[in-house]
């Protein structure tokens, strides 16, 4: 099979890149492995109904829009689909309901998204620790509201937001423990110029943190220390009771399969992550393969819907005129953001589990590096960190930072995984009845 | 700058480098390691972790007997390594079967067994029938191609990065210097050996670089004509212990994961995958195995082999440049327990083990009709 | 440890460990277990403690239960169906055979 443009990811830069691309008459796979459209910021915006609504307020409910226009766009949508290859040729490999094929264009978009940060303090990994997005994603999708004492922690505007969207809810939400120090930068904005790029997420920000308190919700900033017991939360100078903590440090593009292709990554300090390596209007160094939205750097919902246009305009041949603009003035506000919310991502705690697969703790992690290990690849070698089912998801970035503070080096200097196919895990049987080429193999 | 000195510098930190280093170490040299960074080439990090003995020198019986002296030592050699630094390879030695797939492979298996048997004393490896591979097998449902296997219970297999890991924790317990980051640019007499990382001196050297020896041996005087052979490796999740033995290039890890291999390529220095590579392997796994079926492939990556011209490997000092010596070849995990046991004493006292001569280099200088 | 929205009303009933759950729509098998009142899906293999969802969007794979008798399915990317079944598993590994 081959068509003009396969979109990976059906959130809201893969939406628009869709409904974009067939509008100017490209053939359009759709491949998104959720089995509806909306990614994780629209998860379950066609189900939603008015009390979900309600909670989640305007900026969700705008996904409601695209996700139609998706739907009823001239595209080959195939939802439950996980791609675990892509070669730059344009070729890629995925697997839907237990069975794998190919499927070649003549330009790939990545459009793969976001995750939170994985955020390793000690207990990390005991259930009723979960991230706040994953409580989001839940209450999105499932309307499922946690039952009992929750507290928030960690930093970034997430955080608060889900914070209010649970005490909407009806939750019961304890305490938010913000790593970030002082805190009180949202109570100073007021006094910013309105003028500034980025003022109405500030203003956002205040009418959060004032929302929470006027809850009872108690406040606490520049907390070290973090760790989890399962039943509270320890931090230093104190400990709260409670069901479930819910850890946010932002969130990070999801590069497996941009890095699986051989993209050249960049490392981005004000973010602290690695993005691929493209100009403003998602084109990489390889021409078949375009990036959009959240995947090729930490923009948000309303820059990445107009960057999926733009990927599709240029995929299409059509010049992307005035949603440059709109592109350039939404990106505008994150220098701001990006300062107010600078990820505090404190060193894990030698105790605390860095990679949950292999349960290798941030001292192994230490330890390896003082027995030779200079980078994350001979980190897997000393350590098998990243050798799980997660493929370094979870522990990449973190145990990159870990390895940096004990060399004295910059996290760009220390590298990251390679990463190799299959980014999600396929079946040998799968894999075998594909059609196609099967090179030989020997015995021994 | 002059960066350090030391009896002996090893150049290379991978499984025979470090092999080497953690023997030089035991008989109180100063031995410094030199390895390069992070995204060095490495075929130890990619290793199938066979500790195996049964096709190996074919037309070298030295090296037959070679394999079969480090598969003897290995149980000793894995529980040294654990008392020294507490790090278990997962070594065992349960036997290894190499399964046949229809009766050309059988045949063809067994003139291989008989010819290596014919070549010279003590092989062991033996053609079994599928019934008695069942037997020795039971939780294993073998697929219908499967008529039996060459079986020899000299063979066994370990967990190569806790042997590499072990190795240099080892290493360093004896008191040996590691180096990484330190990427040999030249080498010159004395010796002098320029690195990324500085200047280091001593008057003996250790190549044992993988695929990097080639162009350091020709500034020693000495020819090693090895060329990388990409292996494509796939492993699954895990899984409970099912294999009770490694079955050729089949074999279930200490972990529970199911390793499946290897291609044999030649592509240079291309450490890519390819998806033909991946289904042809998931193929032939599964007609052998058809239970693999079900199994998720977690991982898969490609390395590159140090193959010299009769896959045989090369131990050799320069006639040029004495005290330069070379060790390379593919067989890094196998011949792990005897360059530790051996080679010191070869580079160290220039003790040869008997018969060493035919692994020189030398070798491949002659005419290939002599 | 989780209570549904009254507008999620639920009308699809699987089997969680051989009991009757009973389950909405849209729900993933992670969200039904956790409406369920289950807070373990399984112990990590390599220090046996107790491990559930982290992320509920495919990533962490903390969440990995059997689903139908195939082991290691990502609870938080397998819809749910009428009739499916889940089983936990808690000694970290599968049968290979």
């Amino acid at each position: 099979m081959s068509v003009d443009l396969v979109i990976v990811g059906a959130g809201p830069a893969g939406m628009a890149a869709a409904v974009e691309a067939a509008e100017h008459g490209l053939s359009v796979t759709v491949l998104d492995d959720q089995p509806e459209p909306g990614g994780q910021i629209y998860r379950g915006i066609e189900r939603a109904g008015p009390e979900l609504t309600a909670i989640l307020g305007e900026e969700y409910e705008a996904g409601r829009e695209l996700a139609a226009d998706f739907r009823s766009a001239r595209i080959d949508y195939l939802p439950n689909s996980a791609v675990w290859r892509l070669d730059a040729g344009a070729r890629i490999a995925f697997s839907r309901e237990g069975s794998a094929s190919t499927v070649s264009a003549r330009r790939v978009l990545i459009a793969t998204g976001a995750m939170e940060r994985p955020m390793p303090i000690p207990g990390a990994e005991r259930p009723g620790v979960m991230g706040a997005g994953a409580a989001q994603v839940l209450l999105k999708a499932s309307g499922l509201v946690p039952a009992g004492r929750i507290v928030l922690a960690g930093s970034g505007p997430l955080l608060l937001l889900v914070g209010c969207q649970l005490l909407d809810a009806g939750a019961e939400v304890a305490a938010v423990l913000e790593t970030t120090a002082g805190g009180d930068y949202l109570d100073a904005a007021p006094t910013l110029p309105r003028a500034l790029a980025g003022w109405r997420d500030l203003a956002r920000g205040v009418a959060m943190k004032r929302r929470l308190r006027r809850a009872g919700v108690a406040f606490r900033s520049g907390v070290r220390g973090l760790a989890a017991t399962g039943q509270s939360v320890r931090f230093d100078g104190g400990e709260i009771a409670c069901d479930l903590l819910l850890l946010h440090e932002g969130v990070v593009p999801q590069t497996h399969l941009s890095r699986q292709a051989g993209l050249a990554h960049r490392w981005r300090p004000e973010q602290r992550h690695w993005a691929p390596v493209a100009d403003a209007l998602g084109r990489t160094a390889e021409e078949t393969l375009l990036v959009a939205g959240d995947a090729g750097g930490i923009a948000g919902a309303r820059a990445a819907s107009l960057s999926g246009r733009v990927a599709a305009r240029l995929a299409a041949g059509v010049d992307p005129g005035r949603l440059i603009a709109a592109l350039d003035r939404e990106r505008a506000m994150r220098p701001l953001l990006d300062r107010l919310f600078r990820p505090h991502t404190a060193l894990p705690a030698d105790e605390a589990l860095v990679c949950r697969c292999e349960s290798v703790t941030a001292g192994d992690i230490r330890q390896a590096v003082r027995d030779g290990a200079m980078g994350p690849n001979q980190l897997k070698a000393f350590a098998r960190v990243g050798m799980g089912p997660c493929q370094g998801r979870m522990c990449g970035l973190a145990a990159a930072e870990v390895i940096a503070s004990e060399r004295g080096l910059p996290v760009e200097e220390v590298g990251s995984f390679r990463i190799r196919p299959p980014v999600k895990p396929v079946t040998l049987g799968e894999l075998a009845s594909m059609e196609g080429e099967a090179a030989d193999a020997e015995a021994l | 700058m002059l960066e350090g000195t030391a009896d002996i510098i090893v150049i290379g930190g991978g499984m025979v480098g470090a092999a080497a280093a953690y023997g030089l170490a035991g008989k109180g040299l100063d031995v410094l390691m030199l390895d390069e960074g992070d995204d060095a080439f490495r075929a130890a990090r990619g290793n199938f972790g066979l500790v195996w003995v049964q096709t190996k020198g074919f037309g070298l019986q030295r090296y037959q007997e070679w394999s079969q002296e480090s598969a003897d030592l290995y149980t000793g050699f894995a529980e040294e390594l654990e008392d020294l630094t507490g790090i278990d390879i997962h070594h065992e030695r349960p036997g290894g079967a190499i399964l046949c797939l229809g009766d050309g492979e059988w045949e063809a298996q067994r003139r291989l067994n008989d010819a290596m048997a014919d070549q010279g004393g003590g092989y062991h490896a033996r053609m079994v029938e599928r019934a008695e591979l069942e037997r020795m097998a039971p939780d294993v449902r073998f697929g219908q191609e499967v008529v039996g296997a060459s079986f020899s219970e000299k063979d066994g297999h370990c967990g190569p990065l806790y042997l590499l890991r072990a190795l240099h924790a080892g290493f360093r317990a004896r008191g040996g210097r590691y180096r990484p980051g330190a990427r040999v640019r030249s080498i010159r007499r004395g010796f002098r050996v320029e690195t990324d990382a500085g200047a280091f001196e001593a008057p003996k050297l250790l190549l044992a670089a993988g695929n990097g020896i080639p162009p350091l041996a020709a500034q020693v005087g000495l020819n090693v004509p090895t060329v990388p052979e990409r292996g494509q490796v796939l492993v699954t999740e895990r899984v409970e212990r099912f294999m009770p033995m490694p079955m050729g290039n089949l074999r279930q890890t200490a972990e529970g994961t199911v390793m499946i291999g290897a291609t044999q390529e030649s592509v240079g220095f291309d450490t890519g995958t390819t998806l033909e590579a991946a289904r042809g392997l998931a193929q032939r796994a599964i007609r052998a195995l058809p239970a693999l079926e079900r199994l998720r492939l977690v991982r898969s990556w490609a390395a590159l082999r140090v193959i010299p011209p009769d896959r045989c490997p090369i131990y050799d000092e320069s006639e040029s440049h004495p005290g330069a010596f070379v060790a390379t070849m593919h067989s890094g995990v196998t011949l792990a327990a005897v360059h530790a046991a051996r080679l010191p004493d070869w580079i160290a006292e220039g003790r040869a083990p008997d018969g060493f001569e035919a692994f020189s280099a030398r070798r491949f200088d002659v005419p290939a009709a002599a | 440890m989780f209570r549904r929205l009254p507008e999620r009303k639920a009308s699809v009933t699987i089997e969680i460990d051989g009991e009757p759950v009973s389950t909405a729509p849209g729900d993933s098998v992670a969200a039904a277990m956790l409406a369920a009142g289950i807070a373990v899906f399984r112990h990590a293999p390599v220090d046996g403690g107790l491990r559930g969802p982290w992320c509920a969007m495919g990533v962490c794979f903390e969440c990995l239960v059997e689903i139908d008798g195939e082991p290691n399915r990502q609870a938080c990317m397998t819809p749910v169906r009428e009739g499916l079944r889940v089983a936990r598993r808690t000694d970290g590994s599968e049968p290979g055979r």
